[in-house]
């Protein structure tokens, strides 16, 4: 079963037509998406400008890590609860959508930073713990963090746009290959 | 009595060209967006440690003090973003409730902020833990339906 068609057949469920056809559930899903950014994306980006010597100077990165982190994971888990469920509404069309697919991969690499982060450059942070000028390594990652998660949310919010959906043809060659669209020959 | 505004906001110039781009209201929209999420982090972090959670180590002033510019540089952004974006369509949201309840609830967010609230983060002996738990808690509250019902405004 191709990833197509399994959107496809996801899309015929019953959960997802009650999803995508209900009033209110759909649009409350999103803005609980949307709400729980400022906790999430928020807390992040605060810890981001701690990395990058920006604001919080006077805070640890220790405890940057251990207090706000809970916070942080907790955001992070609504927004993929709430992002699985807005992908099983409109399967179909998210997966066929450049947005989602650029979303996918800056998603995948802040998960690789976050990695990083954790494995490569918090074992050191005793030695940097307390300075406001970090060590080039944490603040390459908070940079690298701000970009993506910069970058995730405007193409996540631009899935709602049809400029360049599959059943809007032409499109161009780089678009109806990088969203997947199946396109009859001329 | 306010629709003529309304109706002039919508006759200028700058909503129309707005409104006349494929992509410039889905790209304000965005920045508006990132605004908010730096506003998110810069209201939660000073909150979270009224309520006694969150980075415990600092006390609430110096946390208020170290956020503040942020938070003043989204809120410069979130209004410059927002005012395009109602400009761009003002007597649709003269009709929308969610318009309403969001532009009433904002300036009393904005005022609770830089009085009450930046009060309540000084180290004074007169704040107890309660009242500090009370103020973050209505900071997030009026953000909360600030945030939400800006968000309901697409839905109508």
């Amino acid at each position: 079963m191709s990833l197509l068609a399994f959107c496809e057949w996801l899309a015929a469920t019953e959960g997802s037509t009650a999803l995508r056809e209900s009033l209110f559930m759909y649009p409350l899903v999103e803005s609980t998406h949307v709400m729980f950014l400022l906790l999430f994306v928020g807390l992040t980006v605060m810890w981001d400008v701690r990395l990058l010597g920006l604001a919080f100077t006077g805070v640890p990165v220790s405890e940057m890590n251990n207090r706000l982190l809970p916070w942080v994971r907790i955001g992070f888990g609504v927004m993929v609860i709430t992002g699985v469920l807005l992908f099983y509404g409109i399967p179909v069309r998210t997966y066929q959508s450049v947005w989602f697919r650029g979303k996918v991969i800056f998603l995948i690499l802040a998960m690789i930073n976050i990695w990083y982060f954790h494995w490569r450059v918090e074992p050191t942070v005793a030695t940097w713990d307390k300075d406001a000028r970090l060590p080039w390594v944490a603040r390459r990652a908070g940079l690298a963090s701000l970009i993506l998660w910069a970058l995730i949310i405007v193409f996540g919010r631009f899935i709602a746009y049809n400029w360049f959906d599959c059943d809007i043809q032409p499109q161009s060659a780089f678009v109806n290959w990088f969203a997947g669209c199946v396109v009859p020959p001329q | 009595m306010l629709l003529p505004f309304f109706q002039w906001c919508e006759s200028l110039w700058l909503g129309q060209f707005v409104v006349n781009s494929n992509w410039l209201f889905p790209v304000i929209e965005a920045v508006h967006l990132l605004a908010l999420s730096v506003l998110g982090g810069a209201v939660l972090v000073v909150d979270l440690r009224l309520l006694g959670l969150g980075l415990k180590g600092q006390s609430p002033s110096a946390l208020w003090r170290a956020a503040r510019p942020w938070m003043i540089g989204a809120l410069a952004l979130m209004i410059a973003t927002g005012l395009l974006l109602f400009l761009s369509e003002p007597i649709k949201l003269y009709y929308s409730d969610s318009f309403w309840v969001k532009i009433t609830t904002l300036p009393i967010a904005i005022a609770f902020a830089f009085t009450i609230r930046s009060r309540t983060t000084q180290d004074i002996v007169r704040n107890t833990a309660r009242r500090q738990m009370l103020v973050g808690a209505l900071s997030i509250a009026l953000w909360v339906v600030v945030a939400a019902a800006g968000r309901w405004i697409g839905f109508s």
